[in-house]
């Protein structure tokens, strides 16, 4: 590590051009030949343990990456009003690349949501979550390897509302060609690169015939640019009955917001929750990679926690940037450990701690290269 | 005709009306024949009921999409053999098939006339073309008014699922939300869509649902909602619920957010027991919750306006792939409609058929396709008549 170290900083002395690029700021960043900056958000409550567990497997994989830490707690504005610092939009935009650990909603008005914040900031337009069974954590449904793609930006979540005149409330969901097409392309584009072989529309075109109608097409038009991959539509209420009796028959699926939320959380509870699920928010200007589970204030600082969900976070964030096989090995020695059941978190039904779960993971990697 | 106007139904009364306490079991089967509603009945498995009604009743049936006439032709040959005495007034609706559809004035006013029905699926073709955008569904919801939609999740003894031993109860809103039909194109490729949430209806749906809770002795009310998202519109409906949840200090009330509440009901779903939701959750939910239990074959559903209650299917599905191949599951409908003999407080005849399908499930003989096995729906039928006899 520290030899690498020392062979960069004499790289930028003799300033070398081809294995660099200049970003638009002056500073120097380097592709995959190099070490990539990563913005990393630990969070609140489980979030510091959990990042620092993550940390520590990735050195011990050699994974190319220099952990930029930065601190999101709201500072307050010259308005008045709470905004997240300005350093966190800064090391964004300077690596494109975010990890973040789980955040505690701040109690009380005048609070930016930090998610919503930088899903604005970095037009993170697809929310993707892989749900795969994990061989070891038994649940009743086998076989689960569905991935969810959500339209992030607008739909029922729009934001839209109003009371019309008291007790009477409108609220609009807003469905764009524009944001449909780009959602559509990047589920066949991510159908593509993971080798994937069908991308499932879902949606509810039979009651919302123009808005979910709109998005059907969208989906439809981007389909039959990518024959290689095939295409179904399928009514949301169809794909959740048959989502519990039969998840093997679903690939990718690809919906606007309010679905994607649903489904994806249903898809998580078939393999057993929150704390297994890795999540990515993809971007035109940047991706951020999260667990989505909760801070989970009762066991911070004990040492008890389950960081999978942030390490299958960063697995994905690793293929994202192309180094796919520190993300095959990671991910591999972490799906061991889980399979053999010997060093298990309490949450998984063992009594293993943070610190030696890592460990464990840490000491297959290392004989895995 | 007059009669049925005494049977003009009532929401409350009949969900109250349990009678199956006053029924004894009766063991023996009895051997001499006995006319009962000028229907030879050879053999009873409950008892005779003590007051017998006076006369017959007729009912709406719309058939609908797909595989819904051939369900209805298995609910007709079961009704006839167990000797119910009652008449369908028999209309056909559908928009796939314009042609042959009769108006929804005249599905209406024979709903409304009779004030019971029996209804399919109608399906509505996935590709708008313009024009009304109202689905007939909607439309015959919002004229009669159908405010409320009650699924009773019940697992089926001897039909193993996922999940066991389940039995819990969703009762979603059907005539606002997101259903409302109000879309327009701004500019082109920008679409909005209202969602319509009232007080007025929300409140009427949360004591509905409480009212339910009351009557059937459930302790708990789960109001399922996205309002962390959504603040004002189903802000909205989780205020009135817990307005209204403050006047039944017995019941126990709580709210789940939907994504976390699918979540909870593929994971534990033993926890709920009552849950109240808005117009597409409760779409979600219910189809969910069908599944976990064995799917829509199995699973009955009703509607209720103040004045009208229609039976049908818990999770709506028309099965059109199934049409012609005799391979639907008639279980959904047939309970459905046993649902409905007990509204029109045919307590003996529903009881006669509910037994009758629950033997042939528990048995496990006879399995259609969706229960994963080769049946067809003929000899489902069939095995249920012929249960009818054998209790």
């Amino acid at each position: 590590m520290a030899g690498k170290r020392i062979c960069n900083s004499l790289l930028k002395q003799f300033s070398v051009p081809k294995c660099l690029s200049s970003s638009a700021d002056g500073t120097q960043r380097f592709y995959s030949s190099g070490v990539q900056r990563v913005t990393m958000i630990p969070g609140d409550g489980i979030g510091p343990e959990i990042s620092a567990a993550v940390k520590k497997i990735f050195s011990s994989a050699g994974a190319p990456i220099d952990w930029e830490d930065v601190d999101v707690t709201p500072v307050k504005g010259a308005d008045g009003k709470f905004r997240l610092p300005q350093a966190v939009f800064d090391s964004m935009a300077k690596t494109g690349v975010g990890l973040k650990g789980p955040l505690a909603t701040p109690i009380g008005k005048g609070h930016q949501s930090l998610n919503l914040a930088l899903r604005k900031a970095f037009s993170l337009y697809a929310n993707v979550r892989p749900c795969k069974s994990i061989e070891g954590y038994k649940t009743p449904y086998d076989d689960v390897d569905i991935v969810t793609i959500r339209e992030n930006t607008e739909g029922e979540y729009s934001g839209i509302e109003h009371t019309i005149v008291d007790g009477v409330v409108q609220s609009i969901k807003l469905i764009t060609k524009e944001a449909s097409m780009r959602v559509a392309e990047y589920a066949f584009e991510y159908a593509r690169n993971n080798d994937r072989s069908t991308v499932t529309a879902v949606h509810k075109a039979n009651i919302m015939r123009m808005s979910d109608g709109l998005f059907l097409s969208c989906c439809r038009e981007v389909a039959e640019k990518n024959r290689d991959i095939k295409f179904r539509e399928m009514y949301l209420d169809t794909v959740c009955l048959n989502m519990v009796q039969d998840p093997s028959q679903f690939d990718v699926l690809v919906m606007p917001n309010l679905y994607g939320d649903i489904l994806s959380d249903l898809c998580a509870g078939l393999i057993g929750g929150l704390g297994v699920t890795p999540s990515g928010n993809i971007g035109s200007e940047g991706a951020i990679f999260e667990s989505v589970h909760g801070t989970a204030p009762d066991i911070a600082g004990e040492d008890k926690a389950n960081p999978t969900a942030l390490l299958l976070s960063a697995v994905m964030m690793l293929r994202h940037m192309k180094l796919n096989d520190h993300g095959r090995r990671i991910e591999q020695s972490c799906l061991e450990v889980i399979r053999e059941g010997n060093h298990l978190t309490a949450d998984l039904g063992g009594s293993t701690k943070c610190s030696q779960f890592t460990d464990e993971i840490c000491r297959r990697v290392e004989s895995m290269s | 005709m007059a009669t049925t106007s005494l049977f003009r139904p009532c929401v409350g009364r009949t969900i109250l009306g349990n009678f199956r306490s006053l029924i004894a079991p009766c063991g023996n089967t009895q051997v001499n024949k006995q006319k009962y509603h000028e229907t030879t009945v050879l053999h009873k498995p409950v008892a005779e009921p003590i007051s017998h009604p006076a006369g017959r009743h007729t009912i709406t049936m719309v058939p609908g999409d797909g595989v819904g006439p051939d369900l209805m032709a298995s609910v007709q040959e079961v009704f006839q053999s167990a000797g119910v005495p009652v008449d369908f007034e028999e209309i056909f609706i559908s928009e796939v098939q314009p042609g042959q559809s009769a108006t929804v004035g005249s599905v209406v006013e024979s709903f409304k006339r009779n004030g019971v029905g029996l209804k399919g699926i109608i399906a509505t073709p996935s590709s708008f073309k313009g024009g009304v955008l109202q689905t007939l569904n909607m439309q015959i919801r919002q004229e009669l008014d159908l405010f409320a939609n009650v699924v009773r999740i019940k697992s089926l003894a001897g039909y193993k699922t996922k999940h066991n031993n389940l039995d819990f109860v969703i009762i979603r809103e059907q005539t606002e939300g997101e259903y409302s039909a109000l879309e327009h194109e701004s500019v082109s490729g920008v679409v909005e869509c209202l969602k319509i949430v009232t007080k007025e209806k929300s409140q009427r749906i949360a004591k509905f649902a409480f009212d339910y809770a009351m009557r059937l002795n459930r302790k708990k009310v789960t109001a399922v909602h996205k309002a962390n998202i959504m603040k004002l519109g189903d802000g909205l409906f989780l205020r009135s619920c817990e307005e209204i949840a403050e006047l039944y200090p017995s019941i126990e009330f709580e709210t789940m957010i939907i994504d976390n509440c699918c979540m909870q009901l593929v994971s534990n779903p033993h926890q709920f027991d009552v849950m109240v939701m808005p117009n597409l959750y409760g779409n979600i939910v219910d189809n969910l919750a069908a599944g976990l239990v064995g799917g829509a074959g199995v699973v009955p559903g009703e509607s209720f306006s103040h004045d009208v209650a229609i039976y049908e299917q818990g999770a709506r599905h028309s099965y059109a792939e199934a049409v012609g191949r005799n391979i639907a599951n008639p279980t959904a409908t047939i309970l459905g409609a046993c649902n409905m003999l007990k509204h029109l407080h045919l307590e003996f005849h529903s009881r006669l058929i509910e037994d009758a399908v629950y033997r042939v499930v528990k048995s496990g003989k006879f399995r259609t396709q969706d229960m994963g096995g080769y049946t067809s729906t003929s000899d489902f039928t069939q095995a249920i008549v012929n249960n009818l006899h054998t209790g």
